[in-house]
This record gives C-alpha cells, structure tokens and sequence, in this order.
C-alpha cells in the first residue's frame, strides 16, 4: 500500500484534451451508417398511421413486384421471433407484461408501430415501395393519457391488463406516513406533471444484421449503449439463437441518452430477414420514425403532498404517480418509475417517514423508458418543486428550508424511508453554500425587490440533488426486479513491447472513456499515456458487461478495470522478484517499476517483466506466462452524487419569455478523473434538464397522433437556447468502489429542470402563482400570468 | 440518370445519379464521404453541414443534381496537409464534441460564420450556429471551441 499511495499522479486529476476527438473531427468515424458490407441491401418499414387498430389484411404484392425490391415481410413471416422481454418489471408485484413483436401481427398499439418491412436494393427504392403495400386496417378507441387510461370505460389495450395497469408498486412505510401526516402542522399538497419527453441522439437507431449461412453465425452492427445485453437478449429471449453464434458489434455511437439500451423490433428483424435473403440487411431510422417508435422517457401525473412543521422541518412525504409506460413495456421501463424514482423521492432530506404508490399503465402512445436521469429527474423535481412550494406556504427561505431539512454528514450511510441502499457518502451544505456565494445570494432579495418596483420579475431556483448512480449491485438490482447482474468487467494486456490494451464491456458513446480509462492506466502501471489502448463496442472481443448507462462506466467498468490493474501489478511483482532472485514478500510496485522494498535500485521495469511473461521461458515456478488478467467487479453500493445548482431568470410578464440570465451548478462527483470530461458531461446534462423545464413535449392528440412528430415541432434546444454555465465543484469520495468516483453523466439533468422552475415561480411570485407545469413557453407562462 | 461533375475536396468526379439524390446521399453513398452525417428529416440539425462553393449549405436541403459543376468541401477536406483547420482544433482544445455525430456539420458551419464574421461575440457565436443541433454538449465548450478558433486565426 504504501508504495501506492507515493505513486505521484500524473495523469489522473489532468484536464486532458479527448484521444477519441482526432477521428471524429476529421469525419473519419465509424457510426453503423458509414457501413457498407458486399451484397447489402436497405430495409425500409412501413408503419402504421393509426394509434390502435386491428389489421384486417396486407396485401404486399405490388411493392413486391417492384424493381429492386429483394423481399417483403409482414408480422405474419416472422411469429418465429418471440415478442421483445421485459428485463426489468416492478418488482414483487404482478406485471401484466407485453412485448412487442418484430412487426405487429393482427394489432397495431401505437402510431409507428412497424407493420410490414421492403428489403431492397437501395434505400429510395425501399421507401418507394412502402408506398404499394396495402393495409386494411380496422380503427380502435385511442388513449393517450395514463390516469384516463386507468379510468372506467377507457379502451382496453392488452387482455391481460385489466384497466390497462401494468403493474401496481408502492414503496415506504403508508401506516407511519400516513400518521406522520395528521401530526404535520401543514400539508401541502401539489399535482405535479414530468411531461413526456424524446430522447433524441443527434444520431438514429439503426442496424446491419448479416447471417453468414457457411458458420451458421449471425453478425449485427448497432447503434447500441449495451451490445452485450442485446447479444444475450436476442439469444436467448428473441431469436433463440444460441448464444456462441451471435455477435454484436457497436461502432461509434452518436449519443443515445438511454434510448439505445434496450430492444427494438428492428434489430431481429434484419437478422431474421438477413437469413431469409442470404444476404446483409440494413435498417436506419429516419428522424420522424426515430420520434415514433424508439423509447421515449418520463412522462409521470403525480399527486404529492408533504407535512410540514411550523419551523420548516419536512416529517411525512405521500405520492401517487400514473407512469405512463406506453403501448408495451421496454426492456427496463418496469424499473424507471418504480426503483429508480420511487426509491429517491425523500431526495437530500432526512424526511422520516414516506411513501409512494406508481401504478405503471398502458397508452396508444411510444414506449417509454430510461431516458438521461430515468426516473431520478421525476424525483428530484418533484421533492425540489415541494421544497419551494413549502418555503412558500412558511415564508420561509427555500436555502434556509432546504438547510433545516439535510441529511447530515454524520448520517452516512444514510438509510432513506423509502427503502433505497444506504447513501454511501455525503455533505450537502458545502455545495449549497458554494452555489449561493456563486449567485450572489446575499444581495439577491434585494435586487429582486427593487427590481420588481420597475417591473421587472427576476427569480432565483435552488435544486439541490442527490442521485443513484453506478446502479449495480446485482444482488440488489435483482431484488428489485432486474433480470440479469450489473456488474462490469475488464481484461487489461500488457503486450510483449509494454503497450497496454484494455477491453471493458462498457459501451462508451460520447462520454470519454477511451481518455480516462488510459489517464488511469497510465498512472496504475507507470506506462505512458499513448501506450494505452482501450478498447470496447465488439462482443467478440471484450469480456461481458451489461453496457454504458446510469454513469456506470467509470464507476462500475473503471473499478472492474483497477481490479485487473491491481492483479497484474501482483503478477509483476512475483516475475520480478523471480528475475531479482528476491523474495516475493519483500516486493513493491511504483512509477511503472516491480522494486525490492528499500532498495529501489534492485528493479525491473513494467516493459521488462511484460517481456519476460510474455517469451516465458524464465518465470517463477507455476506462473503462467503473459501479463495479463480480467476482472469483473460487482461493487457492494451504488454511489450517490449530489449537488446544488443554481438558475436566474427574468420574465416578461406582458410576453411570457423567460430570459435565462445565469445558471449556475455546484456538482459532487467525487474524485475527478479528467475535469475537462465532467465538466462537459455536467454542461450536456444541464442542457437537457433546462430543456425540459423550457422547451420539451411530446405531445399526442387524441388521437395517438404525436404532434411533435419531427425536429420541426419537437424543440430541442440550440445554442441561442441555452445560457453560460458556470461550475464548480465539492469533492466527497465514494466508499463504494476502489477509485471513490460517483459519476457525472447524468447530474446535469437530475437537478436542472427544477433549478429553472423554480425560478421561474419564484419570479411570477407577484401574480400569486405557486406552481406551474414544465415547460415554461411564453404561452404557457403568459396563461399561468393571467389565470390568476 | 442524369450526369453531374462535381469538384469535392479538389478532386473532380463524374457521376450517373437519379434526379432525385440528395447531395448527402451523393457525398455519402456514392463518393463514401461518410463524415458528413444525417440527423433529421426536416433540415433542422446541421449535421449535413458542407461548403458548396464557399458557402455553408446544409446538404439534405440540396440535390446532388443541383451541386452539377459545383466545388463542395466536406469534413475530410477541410484540413490541409494534416494541418487541422483552427475549427477543428477548437473543438478538440476545448471538448467541443463528445459523441461526435453533429461535430463535422457543427465545424463545417462555424468555419463559415469565421469566415463572415473573424471576431464574433460569444452570442453573434451562438445565434450563428442556430441552424445546428447538438444533445451532448449544452454548447458551453462549442462556444469557446469557435472562440478559440477565432482568437487563433486571428493571431495568424
């Protein structure tokens, strides 16, 4: 140990520029539609234009019969491939659970829902041919809404779902809420709405599969955050094909937010139709059927309330929440709204008693699912809003409520009333206080007041966050209804000329890890920066790993790689001591060298032993040659990251515009690895929670029509959209994992939507509003104005 | 099939395309010019971002009929004797990318706007790139990405 802790970091901490930016600024990446295989053809899906409907018949004749058309599909080809699993239903609950198929076959549940496939030799072609392919559809009763859903007379979507619910979960202790309750001086009570929302990777979904019928073997390319979990799905759930023969392959992936974890129709599909055709199948989203049928994300109906004391001390917390999980489940929807949102409700106060009821329903609407935060973000907005909303009714200061209320850094590991893992480390006040001193605090309520004597409306938010991140223990995760482990692994090589290759089965897309993962290796074996290698996205070739997601790859996938680190270290220390003719016991391992302890002299460097492991032909007795070994790491806690952020914004009541005049973000990740990666993955995350709070919706009419169907009417932010970011940081290792990080992808988004509502409602405060649903238009600003 | 003659990146190429092609799908499927991206339907995201003649155009917005006799850059072209164009090393600088899908079109476009406007304020920077979309950034370290590069070509 003590070796280790005088390692000097060289590079771990550095604010180093990407490794991965060279090819992607030069347009030399390899996203899946850069790929042409010999002999491949294009697949074009015809979808279905009504939210529900029987299908009475397909004629595909014409379109068959078109020039350059290879094939056509319907559902009724391929009842050979099993509806898609759910791999994560609420748990200890029943879940009326439905998948959808590779196409549908005789009903249609939401609009986009595939109905027939042309295979063709070009991509225009195939789009051509969708056009003469006939479909008789019979029109069905639409609901859009879940709480309408679950309501008498509502169309009823799956015969195994009574009332269309999915399932009924609940969480906390109602009997010591519910007294907790009728001993609060005050309740306060609020509906609040977490509207849907599109994921939107600036890249689509898409897919290549190619069957080689000579090895039997079936390949697919994918735009994918997990290929591991996809290969072992598609094996042994979807196509049962067995699992040795089924490759999955993900080349760069242009963002995914969540919404390329799980499975979709189309990926059987151009397995299954590859085979059929003998030749490579490729399928790519167009934006609108992006919008249409990959997984949307929150998109929750919430009664809260929350007893109060007089003094501000929050005692009871009871929630209800319609999750509107859409026309089928997705492979991890059943744990969104339930574990991951259910479980954090109480946020970063020590409320003593608490309870939450989900009911998950069915709609004629897009599967919903993880999206950046899943299920995090309902929850911290809604304890956040609540927090406000209390301060409000006590007039009292929302820093000062928020103050009164903190778990306490002598309560960790805090144990939640709702029944999460113990927090494993924490101390929130710093971060408030920091973010308070950035904003100004002290002289904000002045400058409000006399800012509001000239008619202007300034508001400040407060959101101070905590989250679930590195979600694994597999224990844990599949107790709460996960089928499957969480764990990470990693195989570290030192090859022969000392270069090193990693393989982890994280999937990286955007997030970095190429950079930080070889920042560590770098400092752990003492080997230059350049001569590390990382490599992941190829199931053939890296170690199972369930995948990129829930800021789990450093965490989870980088504490499974320091366990690989840490067992080649012991290998060099043994050959080396067996070259040194010293004893083993007396070895150390520093700045890149195996050393006898006392005299540094006595020492064979890392290049050194790697040769000699490698050739062989002089090791200790019993030890195999080659320096390298894999690790899977399942670690005992998740970790959770928190923070406070801060916006300011200025609104015009006469238009309804919000201006966004600073934000402001105080984040707690633990130890950095690279603050250049954290800070950009906190910038992105806030831009997709302040999106959320001023421009996202996705809207369906009534008739399961979704209005907004394009980048057109769906408003991603753009750079005039979104302010200056000013950041800072605490730093509180986790106790959960060997490197004490926490994760940073998604805080961003978990604590920013609320930070910019409740300014927003702080500035209306004149006009008596005390709440308002996301988002903050000027529309929707302006009629919350004058409704009062 | 129509015949079209187009200088891409300085080397001139005689195609057969169908009327219809989009001047992307040209530079894409047919040159297999892959670093120009497609990212909607509607030209809302910019990833298809490339000069046509010295102008910044959005090339799904565009048929490759219409590029006939045209000189058009794309991302491979941009850098000049594996010199990166002081974009392109903004972006990497200032971790202006991250899963690097709207990056090409986003450089393509900001070499423009330096082109009509070296100095730009940070908020003539982000009016300027309204016409494309990125989800990862939050387009905190695009703006000082383009910043650099401005300040950069500035001090040539």
């Amino acid at each position: 140990m003590t070796a280790e802790t005088t390692l000097k970091p060289r590079m771990v901490g550095q604010a180093i520029k990407r490794r991965e930016d060279p090819q992607l600024i030069t347009g030399r990446g390899n996203y899946v539609d850069d790929i042409k295989l010999t002999g491949m053809t294009h697949a074009a899906i015809l979808r279905s234009p009504y939210a529900h409907a029987n299908i009475k018949s397909i004629d595909t004749s014409k379109a068959a019969a078109h020039p350059g058309v290879v094939a056509v599909f319907t559902g009724a080809d391929m009842l050979d491939i099993n509806p898609l699993p759910y791999a994560w239903q609420a748990a200890g609950v029943p879940n009326n659970a439905n998948g959808p198929r590779a196409l549908a076959h005789e009903a249609v549940h939401f609009v986009g829902e595939g109905v027939a496939v042309v295979i063709a030799e070009d991509r225009y072609i195939a789009r051509d041919a969708l056009d003469l392919i006939e479909v008789d559809y019979e029109p069905l009763d639409v609901v859009v809404d879940a709480e309408e859903a679950t309501q008498p007379g509502a169309v009823q979507l799956h015969e195994n779902a009574p009332n269309n619910i999915v399932f009924e979960w609940q969480c906390g202790d109602k009997a010591k809420a519910d007294d907790a309750m009728a001993k609060a001086d005050m309740i306060v009570k609020e509906r609040i709405i977490n509207q849907r929302l599109i994921p939107t990777p600036m890249e689509t979904r898409g897919c290549i599969g190619h069957y080689n019928g000579g090895t039997d073997e079936y390949t697919l390319w994918m735009t994918s955050q997990a290929p591991h979990v996809h290969k072992l799905v598609l094996a042994a759930f979807v196509m049962g094909i067995p699992e040795h023969k089924i490759r999955c392959i993900a080349p760069n992936v242009g963002g995914a937010f969540g919404a390329k974890i799980f499975m979709y129709s189309d990926y059987p599909l151009v397995l299954w139709a590859s085979k059929r055709i003998g030749r490579p199948v490729k399928y790519m989203e167009d934006r609108s059927e992006n919008y249409k049928q990959t997984t949307h994300g929150r998109d929750h109906i919430t009664d809260v309330e929350l007893g109060v004391m007089k003094d501000g001390k929050v005692v009871g917390m009871r929630v209800h929440t319609y999750a509107n999980m859409g026309a089928y489940l997705s492979t991890a929807s059943g744990g969104i709204p339930t574990t991951l949102y259910g479980r954090i409700i109480t946020g970063v106060y020590d409320i003593p008693a608490a309870h939450c009821l989900v009911k998950g329903v069915y709609t004629n609407t897009a599967m919903v699912d993880a999206y950046r935060g899943a299920g995090r973000p309902e929850a911290s907005y809604m304890i956040e809003r609540m927090m406000d909303r209390a301060a409000v009714e006590l007039n009292m200061d929302p820093a000062d409520i928020r103050r009164k209320n903190f778990i306490q850094p002598d309560q960790f590991p805090y144990h939640n009333a709702v029944g999460l893992l113990p927090y494993d480390s924490g101390n929130y006040e710093p971060a408030l206080d920091r973010a308070l001193e950035m904003a100004g605090y002290a002289n904000f309520r002045q400058q409000q007041a006399e800012a509001r004597k000239q008619g202007k409306y300034l508001g400040l938010g407060i959101s101070s966050y905590v989250e679930i991140c590195g979600v694994a223990p597999t224990a844990w995760v599949m107790s709460e209804g996960w089928g499957a482990g969480l764990w990470e692994s990693a195989n570290v090589k030192v090859q022969l000329t000392g270069k090193v290759t990693v393989f982890t089965g994280t999937m990286p897309h955007g997030q970095g890890v190429e950079t930080t993962f070889a920042q560590i290796v770098a400092d752990e074996l003492g080997v230059g920066y350049d001569d590390v290698d990382i490599k992941y996205g190829d199931t053939a070739n890296t170690p199972m790993g369930y995948g990129t997601y829930g800021s789990r790859s450093l965490v989870v996938g980088g504490s499974a790689m320091k366990k690989s680190l840490d067992k080649i270290k012991e290998k060099a220390k043994r050959i080396a001591a067996h070259l040194l003719e010293a004893n083993p016991a007396d070895m150390e391992f520093a700045d890149g060298k195996a050393f006898v302890k006392g005299s540094p002299d006595r020492a064979k460097t890392i290049a050194e032993i790697a040769a000699a492991a490698a050739v062989g032909a002089n090791l200790p007795p019993g030890e195999e040659p080659f320096l390298d070994a894999t690790s899977y790491y399942d670690p005992p806690n998740c970790t959770f990251p928190f923070g406070t952020h801060i916006c300011i914004v200025e609104v015009d009541p006469d238009t309804g515009r919000v201006d966004l005049k600073r934000y402001i973000a105080v984040d707690d990740c633990g130890p950095q690895i690279n603050p250049l990666i954290v800070e950009g993955q906190i910038h992105g995350g806030i831009a997709q929670g302040l999106a959320q709070a001023m421009y996202e919706r996705a809207v369906y009419d009534e008739n399961g029509q979704l209005i907004s169907g394009t980048l057109m009417d769906y408003a991603i932010p753009t750079a005039a959209m979104v302010p200056h970011i000013e950041t800072d940081y605490t730093v509180t290792p986790s106790p959960a994992n060997p490197l004490g990080v926490k994760g940073a992808g998604e805080a961003g988004t978990i604590a920013s939507a609320q930070a910019v509502m409740n300014a927003v409602i702080d500035a209306l405060a004149p006009f008596g509003v005390k709440h308002m649903q996301m988002p903050a238009t000027p529309e929707n600003v302006w009629k919350t104005i004058h409704s009062k | 099939m129509t015949a079209i003659t187009v200088t891409v990146n300085g080397k001139q190429h005689h195609s057969e395309v169908e009327p219809r092609t989009l001047l992307v799908h040209y530079l894409r499927e047919h040159l297999n010019l892959t670093g120009t991206h497609i990212g909607c339907d509607t030209s809302q995201c910019g990833a298809c971002v490339v000069h046509v003649n010295g102008e910044s155009v959005k090339s799904c917005t565009m048929l490759a009929v219409q590029a006939d006799g045209a000189n058009v850059t794309t991302i491979e072209g941009l850098a000049h004797n594996g010199q990166l164009h002081p974009v392109q090393e903004g972006f990497w600088e200032k971790h202006g990318l991250q899963c690097g899908y709207c990056t090409t079109g986003f450089i393509m476009a900001a070499a423009d706007l330096l082109q009509k406007n070296p100095h730009p304020t940070d908020d003539e920077i982000r009016h300027g790139m309204e016409g494309n979309l990125c989800r990862c950034t939050g387009y905190e370290n695009i703006v000082r990405a383009i910043r650099y590069a401005s300040e950069k070509m500035a001090a040539k």
